[in-house]
Parts: structure tokens; C-alpha cells; sequence
């Protein structure tokens, strides 16, 4: 009796893991014809792809559009972006719509594997099937490139995609975006944009020890290749409050001249949204705005405070400081205090929410690096100075500012953090795509 | 009162720690190679070699300089006897008005001396911080690659050690 009730549980606990874990192969095709789709349908599968940085991960840096192959650093290991060009044997060239659809919606491939959730399909499940053909259009006509999948470097049992399957009966919630019926139309396109394709919070919300997104956080502040994707709601550290109509500046053009340049792989989301339509992007600004709220009373007096300490002579930081005093004067100032208009003058460092925020490794990621200029565009630039100032030096340079242009308690550990960002930014510069630059202006690109 | 390291040789300087090396080099030292192009570190026309690394000389401090090595491109060669990377900008006549050359010859030195084989893609790459209104790039990187072939045959290592660090 006992024997036979334990079978029928090891049996129906088999069922239910096999239902859990199997996903069938969706049978393979010959590789569409571009020509076979609508221009229209592609033309806003471009839009759509756009939104949804597809570009950013799934291309190498100086490698062809879609091909993958880029190493995401996860704290599991590290994972290979794939290649989504149409190619028949290593791209998606043979997936039916089906297929790409399924992807999206929950992360299995063709082939009935399931996908590693550096893959958003957490977000990409709100997308309609309407979306998805589109994306799959646009996809579908890209140029075939050839470029076998790179091997993940993950440790076991991580290794095993089975895994994948419990994360997502955790994590997973499928379906498309609802839309709250008390809100304008434009909120709810914001928020199934940023919610779905845009998938903001897969580095702006910071994640549980699985990897997955904490919902009770949602957009304070994530960690994505060793920068940190600033908080956006209410506890965002920008002195200068947002609204969406900074937002949309920002967003559109890649700067705001409250806020300074997008900088680190923003830059790539914000030159992905200077080419779709503007109503998108308003979309996203006004759903946004309304998640980080209105400010509270207190922001406006301490930004006021903040401004008349950076306008003040610096004696109490410069005595405290010397060394930081001396190579801001002659290494910083001459862009960021002359007064020459963003993009192309540096910021007001008392509006720069990377010295305002609790986490010093943008600010730190800047200064080693710079920012470097598009090729062939109008586009904002600041020289690295890795080369020339050693960590101690950059440590002191970071004490300064934050004392001179905040009034937020000083940071903790930079000497170790500028040791870390000089060991990393190095990797993510050569590995990440595209020039990581956003255009100054969008109006003007293709315009130098 | 600091003791600066240029070309190999010991200088003693009476000047704020703020004051950029440029102004250093050239009203102090009289080493006129480095140019003030816009004194922004946007243009690359300042460019010195400090320890083996190309670095902006109109944005970079004299406290930076404490004990490390400074090469100007007075420091690489002379007229009578000019380094491979001179000579090859010079055979393939890459300078127009000159005023960007020293820093574009000091950027891809420093390259040269790092990697002593770089692609096309990497020596424009690296050039990137560097503007010439002239417009002979074309010219620039084929004496970058002459330069390669230079030091292949004529040994990177015949510039004076100590010299370009």
C-alpha cells in the first residue's frame, strides 16, 4: 500500500517536473525570403528593436548587427549574447514566428531549450504578438551573418538549463501588458514599453540572489557592467529633480542640461531612442515621471544648498584636500566651470548625479575613461585620464568633488573601487558595442 | 620647487602644482614640440609620453609628474638623427601645417612601443582623440604603418633608453 502511494508520487512528481522542465522543438523552416515581408511591418519591427536595445547585447564591438557573441558578466558566470541574424545554421534563420514568439514570451528556443534569463523575456513576456511579428520582420531581413554561439563559462549544476526551468516557476510571470483603464493612453503605452520591451528595470531595479528583479525595489538603483543604473524613482540621488519633460530631452537627445551626458551603456539606450518616434519616448518619459513622483519639498532647498556651496570659494575642501583642489583647478575646471553650453562644455559636477549618488563608480568610470566622441556626428567629448593620474590621485580627485559639489556623506572604499573600475573598464570597453556614445543632438545626426 | 623628468634630464621647477605640464614645457623648458591646440584635452595637439602611456599634457597637472618619466618628441630623435616614427611621417610627407604632427607622432609611439604590430582598426582607434584640420589622415596612418615596417627592420629599441620610457 505504502509501496504503491510512494510510486504514484514518484510518478505524478516526475509528470509534473517533466511539464515543468519539457518544452517541445518547434519544427524548423527554410529560412524566409526578406522580400517575403512587409516593408511597413519591418520598418516598425526597426522602432520596436530600437526600444528594446536589442542591438546592445546581441553585437560585439566593432562585430556585425545581431550576430552576438558578447560576454555578459553575471555574478553566476559569464554568458554569451546569441546571434539573431537569419542565418540558417547559427542565427534564427530557420525559427518560424513561432518560434521567435515563444522566445519572447518565455524564454525557450527552437529547439525546446530554455534560455538564461540575461535574456529579459521576464519583461519581453508583456510584448503582444502583434509587436513580436514585427520584430521578427525586421529581424528576418537583417543581413545573415554566420557566427557560432559562443560557449557560456558557468559552473555547475548552472550549467544545466533544467535549472532555468525552476527560476522561471519563481520568477516567471507570464502574459501581455493590461492596461489600467484609469490612466491616459499615453501612460499606458509608457508603461508597457518600459515594463516590456524597453525592459528598464533589468538594470535600474536591483536583483535578488537568484538573479531575479526585486519587485518590492522596483527601479532603485541595479548594477550593469560595473556601472551602477542609477535609482529612477523616488529615491533617485539627481539634485536636479525629473519630470518628463527632462526626461524626454534626456532620453531623445542623449543629454538635459540639468542632468549632463548619458554616459556607460545609457549611452547606447539613448542613441537606440533618438531614431524612434518621439511619441514613444514621451511615452516612456510620462510613465516614468509618474513612478519617480512628485519631488519631495526638501529636494529643491537642497539643491539650492548644493548650488551655493559649488559657487562658493572651495577653502574648506581645498585645505582638507589639496592634491583633489589642484588637479580639479587644472585637469577639471577648464570645461566644468567655463560655462560653455552642454553637450560640448562639461556639467555643473553640482548637478551631476554621478557625485551625488551613494555609489561612486560612474564618476570614478568618467574620469578613467572619458567620453569618447562619435565618429562622423556632433557629439560630446571628455579625455580619460587613466593614463595620467594613478589611483591614489583619482581617489583624492573623488574625495574633492564629493565634498565640493554635494552635501552627501563621503564615499567609503574609492581606492578600491578606482582599482576595480581602472581592471574592468578596461574589458568593457573592448568588449561592449558601438562607440557607447549618444548623439548630442538628435536632430542633427547624420549632420557633422 | 619640483624635480620634473623630461628627455632623460632633471629639471628643477618653480611652479604651482596646479600649472599644466604643457605650459611647463614649453615656457619653462623651452620644448616647443608639444603644441596648445585647445587647451581642453579635446584635440590631442599637447600630447607627451609619461611612462611609456600618451597623455594630454594642456589637461594634466604638475602634481601628477612626482617621479615619473616625461618624453616630448625632442626626446625621441634629432634633424641629424630622427627616430623611425619621424622619419616615416617625414618620407610620407604626412605633415600639411604640422601643428596636430607632434602630438599624432607621440600618441602612435606610444602605441608602437605597447604593440609593436597594430591593425589599421587599431592604430584609428587610438588616433581617435586626435584632430587635424588639414586633412591628411590618409597620409598620418601610412606613416604610421611606415613606422611599423621602420622599427620592424631598424629595431624599436635604437631610440636611447631612458629616453622614450
Amino acid at each position: 500500500m505504502i509501496g504503491s502511494v510512494l510510486a504514484a508520487l514518484v510518478i505524478g512528481g516526475a509528470v509534473a517536473a517533466f511539464a515543468i522542465v519539457w518544452r517541445p522543438a518547434i519544427a524548423a523552416i527554410d529560412p524566409p525570403a526578406p522580400q517575403s515581408f512587409d516593408t511597413a511591418l519591418v520598418r516598425r519591427g526597426q522602432d520596436l528593436a530600437a526600444i528594446g536595445n536589442c542591438n546592445d547585447c546581441h553585437t560585439v564591438r566593432g562585430g556585425k548587427d545581431f550576430a552576438g557573441g558578447l560576454p555578459v558578466p553575471t555574478p553566476f558566470g559569464t554568458i554569451f549574447s546569441s546571434n539573431i541574424t537569419p542565418d540558417a545554421e547559427t542565427g534564427i534563420g530557420r525559427w518560424p514566428e513561432a518560434a521567435f514568439r515563444r522566445a519572447m514570451r518565455s524564454g525557450v528556443d527552437r529547439n525546446g531549450q530554455h534560455l538564461y534569463p540575461t535574456f529579459p523575456y521576464d519583461h519581453f513576456t508583456n510584448v503582444t504578438d502583434e509587436d513580436d511579428r514585427a520584430l521578427y520582420a525586421y529581424l528576418m531581413t537583417r543581413e545573415p551573418v554566420r557566427a557560432p554561439a559562443r560557449a557560456n563559462q558557468l559552473p555547475f549544476p548552472l550549467d544545466q538549463r533544467v535549472v532555468i526551468a525552476g527560476w522561471k516557476l519563481l520568477f516567471l510571470r507570464r502574459g501581455t501588458y493590461q492596461p489600467d483603464g484609469t490612466r491616459s493612453a499615453e501612460w499606458n503605452r509608457g508603461a508597457y514599453l518600459v515594463e516590456g520591451l524597453a525592459h528598464c528595470g533589468a538594470c535600474h531595479t536591483p536583483r535578488n540572489l537568484l538573479g531575479a528583479e526585486r519587485a518590492s525595489a522596483q527601479f532603485a538603483g541595479g548594477d550593469v557592467d560595473n556601472w551602477h543604473a542609477y535609482a529612477i524613482n523616488a529615491q533617485s540621488s539627481a539634485p536636479v529633480p525629473w519630470d518628463a519633460e527632462a526626461l524626454f530631452t534626456y532620453l531623445r537627445d542623449g543629454w538635459h542640461p540639468d542632468h549632463g551626458v548619458a554616459r556607460g551603456p545609457m549611452a547606447q539606450v539613448v542613441s537606440n531612442l533618438s531614431s524612434v518616434p518621439p511619441s514613444d519616448v514621451r511615452a516612456i518619459a510620462t510613465y516614468m515621471a509618474g513612478v519617480s513622483g512628485a519631488p519631495a519639498p526638501d529636494r529643491k532647498r537642497r539643491l539650492e544648498e548644493v548650488l551655493a556651496q559649488a559657487r562658493s570659494p572651495a577653502e574648506q575642501a581645498s585645505k582638507t584636500n589639496a592634491v583633489g583642489a589642484s588637479i580639479y583647478a587644472a585637469a577639471c575646471a577648464t570645461c566644468h566651470e567655463t560655462g560653455r553650453p552642454l553637450p560640448y562644455g562639461g556639467v555643473n559636477l553640482a548637478l551631476s548625479t554621478a557625485i551625488s549618488n551613494p555609489d561612486p563608480r560612474n564618476a570614478i568610470n568618467i574620469v578613467l575613461s572619458g567620453v569618447r566622441p562619435v565618429e562622423g556626428e556632433r557629439s560630446p567629448i571628455m579625455p580619460g585620464f587613466a593614463a595620467s593620474m594613478n589611483d591614489d590621485q583619482i581617489s583624492a580627485l573623488l574625495r574633492y568633488l564629493r565634498a565640493r559639489f554635494s552635501n552627501q556623506p563621503e564615499w567609503t572604499g574609492v581606492a578600491k573601487t578606482v582599482a576595480d573600475a581602472r581592471r574592468t573598464q578596461t574589458v568593457f570597453l573592448q568588449t561592449s558595442s558601438g562607440p557607447h556614445n549618444a548623439p548630442a543632438d538628435a536632430t542633427q545626426r547624420d549632420k557633422p | 620647487m619640483m624635480t620634473l623628468k623630461v628627455n632623460g634630464q632633471d629639471h628643477e621647477i618653480d611652479a604651482d602644482p596646479d600649472t599644466p605640464l604643457l605650459y611647463v614645457l614649453r615656457d619653462d623648458i623651452q620644448l616647443n614640440a608639444a603644441k596648445f591646440g585647445c587647451g581642453l584635452g579635446q584635440c590631442g595637439s599637447c600630447t607627451v609620453i609619461v611612462d611609456g602611456n600618451a597623455v594630454l599634457s594642456c589637461v594634466t597637472p604638475l602634481l601628477l609628474l612626482e617621479g615619473k618619466q616625461v618624453t616630448t618628441l625632442e626626446g625621441l630623435g634629432t634633424i641629424e638623427a630622427p627616430a623611425p616614427i619621424q622619419r616615416a611621417f617625414m618620407e610620407e610627407q604626412a605633415a600639411q601645417c604640422g601643428y596636430c604632427i607632434a602630438g599624432m607622432m607621440m600618441r602612435a609611439q606610444a602605441l608602437l612601443q605597447k604593440n609593436p604590430k597594430p591593425t589599421d582598426q587599431q592604430i584609428r582607434a587610438e588616433l581617435e582623440p586626435h584632430l587635424c584640420r588639414c586633412g591628411t589622415h590618409m597620409r598620418i596612418l601610412r606613416a604610421v604603418h611606415r613606422a611599423i615596417r621602420l622599427m620592424d627592420t631598424a629595431d624599436a629599441a635604437s631610440v636611447a633608453p631612458g629616453r622614450a620610457q
